[in-house]
């Protein structure tokens, strides 16, 4: 059995009397693309969050290659190697795609502390940067500010930006929202190459991409989980077609 | 449309010429007005950092500037009054020198910087521009009831303080001391700008989320771009001291921390010489319709007016085009 990558253990979130996410266990091993889905408002958001650290949890703990992050801050698990992307967009959009990607290398560098450098003459983070960017199809918009990039491509330069971390793990946030067909088709293409790199947490919607890409499958109803599983299994589990998948 | 970098030669040609050209033809009014506005914008410049990249509206940098001041102010007096500033533990005279002056005042100026923005980074908007406010408050407050050291009359200085090799009280001399501070500061300050911690700075103004996800401890970089920014803005609060020979309680008023916002807006916020810009009209402005009118005030407003509506980098977003360069 693969030692898992990122490991949750019965996290919880309460929000006054809501129980936001309820004793949610799950892990990722190498390889894999393991997906979480659920209807609106079962908690996937705030599940994302607890694993990035942008919001404490009550109760649970969290573990990147076997060591502890659950006290963590955002920053500090995303040195240790979680590559997050946003549901919305957080991008700098007044700088250039190359600014933005390589702030991403910049920040995992942990060379955080240079006042004096300039650096996007500094080769070794620009050739990264150019690399991730060429990655994912934006090598030509370099020079462009962010601001001027379509949706789908402000989609790419945020999984661009999460590879410059090279990171452990990818915890993606919808990756193809608001993604047309073509572009929802690429993205799926795209990730299902970038499991190889590190494994994927995938928050999506859009079902016929994770029944794609999806090796294991979690789904949450009300911050519970009721299934967790593989593709197969997930589509014939009666609960789950209840509360996500609809009757028949 | 120029570029950003010729407008930034021509206006650094005209604050180096303009005052020689005074000195030739014996102005010295000329070369002690530019000076107040070189010292202006090194405050300005100071500033900026904040207020522009980092993206925070300190409504309190006065509070540095008038420490810069009285650092001065405190030091030269023990000095030209012969009373030791310190006696027990140790023995510290007061100092007229300005090397050391300038050095007391960085250090004083980053701790008090340390301690507001501590307290301050913890709010956003309004209410950091409100508690930065109260911080300066404070300080002007204190001043004013510190009789041991004026109160509300001030400190005055008889003689300008002394650096090595030059004759300070010569206008063209001391003006040439403030210009040179302020180029040194200038090419520090653009060297910053692209260096990473800049490119993290100016992504932490836009957005919170991106810097963090990449690995950036937020509070710390806002923490550090607010003790430089207030050491800057100190170091201008003890030339003006000198410039004036003068150090009072209204050094720290909000009026002139909404001054430095001023030069900001005019000139252009964010850019590098966008506070030398502000600095420089504002200071020209004041002077020429000043001496129209004592109601000068509502031309500068209408100019404030004019460039909030029409124009929102400022001088320099209206007479540049944007400069958009991975270089």
């Amino acid at each position: 059995m693969n030692e898992p990558i990122l490991k949750a253990n019965k996290l919880c979130k309460t929000f006054g009397s809501l129980a936001a996410v309820k004793d949610v266990s799950l892990d990722i091993v190498q390889g894999e693309i393991h997906a979480i889905i659920g209807p609106n408002g079962a908690g996937k958001s705030t599940l994302i969050s607890q694993i990035c650290g942008s919001l404490p949890s009550d109760e649970g703990s969290v573990f990147l290659m076997g060591k502890e992050i659950t006290n963590l801050s955002t920053e500090k698990r995303a040195s240790l190697g979680i590559g997050r992307t946003f549901q919305i967009s957080a991008l700098a959009k007044e700088d250039t795609v190359l600014q933005n990607a390589i702030l991403g290398s910049v920040g995992a560098s942990g060379k955080h502390w240079d006042f004096f450098n300039p650096i996007l003459k500094n080769s070794m983070h620009r050739d990264q940067a150019e690399y991730c960017l060429e990655l994912v199809g934006l090598k030509d918009l370099i020079n462009q500010k962010a601001a001027t990039l379509s949706h789908g491509q402000l989609r790419l330069l945020e999984v661009a930006i999460a590879l410059t971390l090279k990171p452990k793990v990818f915890i993606m946030d919808e990756p193809m929202a608001g993604l047309g067909s073509d572009g929802t088709k690429q993205m799926t293409n795209f990730l299902d190459k970038l499991r190889n790199r590190a494994p994927i947490l995938l928050v999506e919607h859009d079902m016929d991409a994770v029944f794609a890409l999806a090796n294991r499958i979690t789904v949450l109803d009300y911050g519970r989980v009721i299934a967790s599983d593989t593709v197969g299994s997930i589509k014939k589990d009666p609960a789950v077609q209840k509360a996500y998948l609809g009757e028949g | 449309m120029m570029k950003e970098r010729h407008l930034n030669i021509f206006v650094l040609g005209l604050l180096i010429f303009l005052p020689i050209f005074a000195y030739w033809n014996d102005q010295p009014f000329t070369i002690t007005l530019m000076t107040r506005a070189v010292i202006f914008a090194i405050a300005a410049v100071g500033l900026n950092l904040a207020l522009g990249i980092g993206g925070f509206i300190s409504f309190g940098h006065a509070a540095f500037f008038g420490l810069g001041g009285y650092v001065m102010g405190i030091l030269a007096w023990h000095s030209q009054n012969f009373v030791t500033l310190i006696e027990w533990p140790i023995v510290i005279e007061g100092t007229k020198s300005m090397p050391i002056i300038w050095l007391i005042t960085v250090v004083a100026s980053a701790l008090l910087a340390a301690v507001i923005g501590v307290i301050s980074l913890k709010t956003t908007g309004v209410y950091f521009i409100m508690i930065t406010l109260a911080f300066a408050q404070m300080m002007y407050y204190f001043s004013t009831s510190w009789s041991a050291y004026g109160g509300e009359d001030g400190l005055s200085i008889y003689v300008r303080n002394n650096f090595p090799g030059l004759n300070t009280l010569d206008p063209i001399q001391f003006f040439a001391i403030c210009c040179i501070i302020l180029l040194i500061i200038l090419f520090f300050m653009g060297r910053l700008i692209k260096s990473p911690f800049g490119l993290a700075l100016n992504a932490s103004r836009q957005s919170r989320q991106r810097v963090e996800a990449v690995g950036f401890d937020f509070h710390k970089l806002q923490l550090a771009a607010f003790i430089l920014s207030g050491a800057i803005t100190g170091l201008a609060g003890a030339l003006f001291a000198d410039l004036n020979r003068f150090v009072s309680p209204s050094m720290f008023s909000w009026q002139l921390s909404g001054e430095f916002i001023v030069f900001i807006i005019i000139g252009g916020v964010g850019r590098l010489f966008g506070p030398v810009i502000g600095a420089l009209i504002f200071v020209w402005l004041e002077h020429l319709i000043g001496g129209i009118s004592d109601y000068w005030h509502i031309f500068l407003g209408f100019i404030l007016l004019a460039i909030v509506l029409f124009g929102k980098g400022g001088i320099i977003g209206l007479v540049c085009r944007e400069d958009v360069d991975n270089e």
